[in-house]
């Protein structure tokens, strides 16, 4: 395989102008290349620029600074030979099954036969024959996605860009449609050359992927490159399958180069008020400790088999963990979790004294929420408007986020009474609301 | 902002109940009219209230035009609290009550001024009294059909989880109705009783002048300045007036339902991720002001005794088949036969017997030249609206200006600006057939673009991707993406846009510049001038019509459309 890439991506880089403020920085230093045949994964968090970067290369959108480049031609609007499948699926109601995948053949303006022709073809190949007629609300998930894919299918694009394309589907018609495509793909029945996969599954990846680009969050950037050998069809309960799960959380719990074997608080790098807070809701904070401090983990957990055993992707089990992380409840590392002795303590106490141990930490690890609590403490009414706040973050946020970091660090405050807040008037205060 | 379906639960075409419905309110109508006619004579030394054109007045005039709105306003809340609960609680009643509501909604509004203005002043002889009523009494039935529609679908969607949650704590119905059923339907009965603002301030204006046969009595209020400066040609005047109404639009809209609308945001059971929750810099200043949390504090203390003073129901489930009492059903349906009878005789003794066979086709002509009209001023309106609508509606920025203004715009009573218009035509001899056409439309046109701009700002941004992706433009995206994502939203917005203009019809047909008289031919002009003859049996003939007109139009062609459009193009 050594002629041309399809695509190229050199130093790639995306950020939004965000008013009296430094510009909002998604993307930096991206540099990718889909050679033919290949199907290449982009796995990290939300928020890690994965889906900029699908909608960078679908010309979507445009890089700030970097180029792409399709089939050695500079991207810049969308490019004919590249399609996209939508997590959403995206069709539109009001067109049947027919005229939803007829729809990019009619923005081509190619003659009535051929468009009738090829989109049949295409609902064939795709599984979907007798439903020419339907209309998507008639249809179940799993066939609106098979839609989805004849619709990009039918165009002949040399690209296939597919943003988690299967994360809207319940788990068994996800891995239906997993394995007809990788069918599809083997026989090389498909028109497409390369394939370009979003997703936040890690066996998806591993299942799907020749090669995954592993993303880091703030700013989104390509931590590591990992080569998938396995021949196809591969199997989840295969030992090789599951050391390469393992070794894709060992590499996304990996602390940041540089900080290798250094104190805890510098997995958080300028860990300050301004730092971004997820809303991770306080339950799921004591349900995760409560897990990992249970048999048969006893306070130390693998975190592919936690996730398995609590149904989690790790969109989900990542900003939980990282949250105990910041808390000093649990340290994160090499693909595992491991409680501390307060995390070990909260698990096992009761609601009052668990309030207590929580409050501790988030005023001490918390700087936002000790930030908050001394401005109530000094004053003389106890009490401080909502606004002062926002305006503080957003020195280094955008109003969004400044909106749902103070919204997270709330709740917590709330389930540790540490302090309160009143919607209506907008206005934090020591006291609880009688 | 959700808004409330435009028909609700009523799908098929026509019922008998619509039948009976429109008997009994056409009925009403004709009684009413025969009564103020008996009691028209005693009634002609009424004073007459002298008026000025010096805007120094206005303020006070713009006053009293603003209590009588909202005195309307309040008499249409309690209406709603009343018939509306009444409706969806009784099952019996229900399938009256609500068919009727409809019919009363396609009753030209004019029609219920004309008909009961001289009705209301006997109530109150000699003085402005009756008259007021009259005027308060026109700005309910501009708004209580919508709002007490409004207010029966939330009751009769009222989760089944909520009701059940209700009846598990026992409420007693007093607690029920206030806890659960009112703050339920809070939410979209406010957006309604704002909407519904517009057709107010429109008819307010229009009642404060009229005159119905000799009697003619004048309401202090911008009304009247507006017509006394019609009738002395005071181009000055009248601008004078457009901008205090434009300031008392304003403020009602920032002082009142700017801070309703964020309040009852809180009543929302679903929140639409995603949706911004609506603000307002006045109600943020009342919560924080200390007196108004005392004052609410002690009502909420006073809501809570009454829900203490009022029994629990008993602890017995309700029987899950309910109870049917023969001599109940009887009793109601003789009482409905009663109730028929006595509307068919008025409307026999009021329309049949007078009128001839030539005369009734005569004025359905007329409908059908009015009809004519609205359907091509809508027609015009949406290709102006509708890809400026689209426009808008994919660039949040601009539909986050736009919005709000066109919302204030459909609120603003259009009849301040007719005397422009009619100024125009009578200077430069314009055809009135053609030219007073496009005022039947001047404030209903908003509905059509703010609608659409609600349906294309709601189009997802992943079907903006596809597209992009597969490179779907010019016609073909009109064609198969933005048209059909905005239909839905359309013909809400064009069934408003229809009704309020068959409405405006009867003030835009006929109109008057100092001595001069511009006329249209058309069922509205028909209708004015029936009224300003005090010809009650002319009266009730044109109303009739015009209320089968529009009735008969929505049934069998915006209904249909709607209920097509909500199956096949709502994204949901």
């Amino acid at each position: 395989m050594n002629q041309s890439p399809l695509l190229t991506c050199a130093d790639v880089r995306k950020a939004y102008p965000v008013p009296d403020a430094d510009e909002l920085l998604v993307l930096e230093g991206m540099n990718l290349e889909l050679r033919e045949g290949q199907i290449v994964g982009l796995l990290g968090r939300s928020g890690s620029g994965k889906s900029t970067l699908l909608r960078l290369i679908a010309g979507l959108a445009e890089p700030s600074a970097g180029e792409i480049r399709y089939m050695g031609e500079p991207v810049s609007g969308p490019a004919p030979g590249i399609a996209m499948v939508f997590q959403s699926f995206a069709l539109f109601p009001w067109l049947t099954v027919f005229e939803n995948v007829a729809l990019g053949l009619e923005a081509q303006r190619l003659p009535r036969a051929e468009i009738r022709k090829r989109s049949l073809a295409a609902i064939d190949l795709i599984g979907l024959d007798g439903f020419e007629s339907a209309y998507p609300r008639e249809l179940s998930g799993g066939m609106r996605q098979r839609v989805g894919f004849a619709r990009a299918l039918v165009v002949h694009p040399n690209i296939l860009l597919m943003d988690e394309p299967f994360s809207a589907l319940d788990v068994l018609t996800a891995e239906t449609l997993r394995t007809d495509f990788l069918d599809l793909w083997a026989e090389g029945r498909m028109p497409i050359k390369g394939v370009v996969l979003v997703t936040h599954n890690i066996e998806e990846a591993v299942l799907m992927c020749d090669r995954i680009l592993l993303f880091g969050s703030n700013p989104g950037r390509i931590l590591s490159e990992i080569k998938v050998t396995l021949p196809q069809p591969r199997n989840r309960q295969d030992p090789s399958f599951r050391d390469m799960v393992e070794r894709i959380y060992v590499e996304m719990t990996a602390r940041p180069k540089g900080a290798a074997g250094g104190a805890r608080h510098e997995r958080f790098p300028g860990l300050g008020i301004g730092t971004e807070l997820p809303r991770v809701s306080s339950n799921l904070l004591s349900g995760l400790m409560e897990a990992v401090a249970a048999p048969p983990f006893n306070g130390a957990a693998d975190l592919p088999d936690i996730a398995s055993d609590l149904q989690m992707e790790i969109d989900e089990l990542f900003p939980v963990a990282e949250t105990l992380q910041m808390l000093r409840f649990a340290e994160v590392e090499g693909g595992d979790i491991k409680l501390t002795e307060d995390g070990k303590a909260f698990a096992h106490s009761a609601l009052d004294e668990r309030k207590r141990i929580f409050q501790r930490h988030l005023l001490t690890y918390v700087p936002l929420a000790g930030h908050i609590r001394r401005v109530l403490d000094e004053r003389l009414t106890h009490s401080a408007r909502k606004s002062r706040f926002v305006d503080e973050l957003e020195d280094f946020m955008s109003e969004e986020a400044a909106e749902q970091t103070l919204r997270a660090v709330l709740s917590w405050a709330r389930y540790a009474e540490a302090f309160a807040y009143d919607d209506d008037t907008g206005m934090f205060s020591l006291e609880n609301p009688t | 902002m959700k808004k409330p379906a435009p028909f609700g639960f009523l799908r098929d075409v026509a019922s008998r109940w619509d039948v009976l419905a429109f008997i009994v309110v056409i009925g009403l109508i004709a009684f009413l009219a025969e009564t103020s006619r008996g009691l028209f004579a005693p009634l002609s030394q009424l004073e007459v209230t002298p008026l000025s054109l010096d805007p120094r007045h206005l303020p006070e005039y713009a006053a009293r035009t603003t209590f009588r709105m909202f005195a309307g306003l309040a008499l249409s809340l309690l209406f709603t609290l009343t018939y509306a609960t009444w409706a969806a609680k009784s099952e019996r009643a229900g399938k009256l009550l609500v068919p009727i509501l409809d019919i009363l909604q396609s009753v030209p509004i004019f029609g219920f001024l004309s008909v009961t203005y001289v009705f209301f002043m006997s109530l109150a002889p000699g003085r402005v009294l009756g008259v007021e009523f009259a005027s308060i009494f026109v700005i309910f039935t501009s708004q209580a059909w919508n709002m007490a529609f409004s207010f029966y679908q939330s009751l009769r969607t009222i989760p089944a989880e909520l009701i059940e949650a209700a009846e598990s704590f026992r409420l007693s119905p007093w607690m029920r109705f206030w806890q659960l059923e009112v703050p339920f339907g809070l939410p979209a009965l406010i957006w309604n009783m704002m909407m519904s603002m517009s057709g107010g301030w429109f008819f307010v204006v229009a009642s404060e002048s009229i005159s119905v046969g000799h009697t003619t009595v004048v309401l202090p209020g911008v009304g009247s300045y507006i017509a006394l400066a019609i009738a002395k040609k005071d181009l000055g005047a009248i601008g004078w007036a457009i901008a205090t109404m434009f300031l008392v639009i304003l403020a009602c809209d920032q002082l009142l339902f700017r801070p309703l609308v964020a309040w009852v945001d809180r009543f929302r059971v679903e929140q639409e991720p995603g949706v911004r929750s609506p603000t307002s810099w006045v109600l943020v200043m009342l919560r924080r002001s200390r007196l108004v949390r005392a004052a609410t504090v002690t009502f909420h203390s006073l809501v809570l005794w009454t829900s203490r003073a009022v029994q629990r129901t008993d602890a017995q489930p309700e029987s899950a088949v309910p109870r049917r009492s023969r001599s109940r059903d009887l009793l109601w349906v003789l009482i409905l036969a009663a109730l028929i009878a006595l509307a068919l005789w008025h409307i026999a003794a009021m329309l049949i017997a007078q009128t001839t066979l030539h005369e009734a086709l005569g004025v359905a002509g007329l409908a059908l030249l009015t009809m004519l009209r609205v359907f091509v001023l809508i027609a015009l309106a949406s290709l102006v609206w509708v890809p400026i609508g689209v426009w808008v509606g994919m660039r949040p920025r601009v539909a986050q200006v736009v919005q709000p203004i066109a919302q204030f715009l459909a609120a603003f009573p259009t009849n301040l600006l007719f005397p422009i218009v009619v100024y125009g035509i009578v200077t430069w001899r314009l055809n009135a057939d053609v030219f007073l056409s496009p005022l039947m439309i001047l404030g209903t046109q908003w509905y059509i673009l703010f609608n659409v701009i609600a349906g294309a700002s709601q189009i997802p941004t992943e079907m903006r991707y596809v597209t992009a992706n597969f490179r779907v433009s010019g016609w073909l995206w009109w064609r198969r993406v933005a048209l059909p994502a905005v239909l839905p939203f359309y013909v809400t917005g064009a069934i408003t846009a229809s009704g309020g203009s068959w409405n405006a019809a009867v003030v835009a047909e006929l109109a008057n510049w100092g001595d001069t008289e511009v006329r249209a031919h058309g069922l509205g002009a028909y209708i004015a001038d029936a009224t300003t003859a005090g010809d009650f049996h002319r009266i009730v003939l044109g109303i009739g019509i015009m209320s089968l007109f529009v009735v008969a139009i929505n049934r069998l062609f915006w209904r249909p459309m709607y209920f097509h459009a909500e199956r096949k193009f709502r994204i949901t």
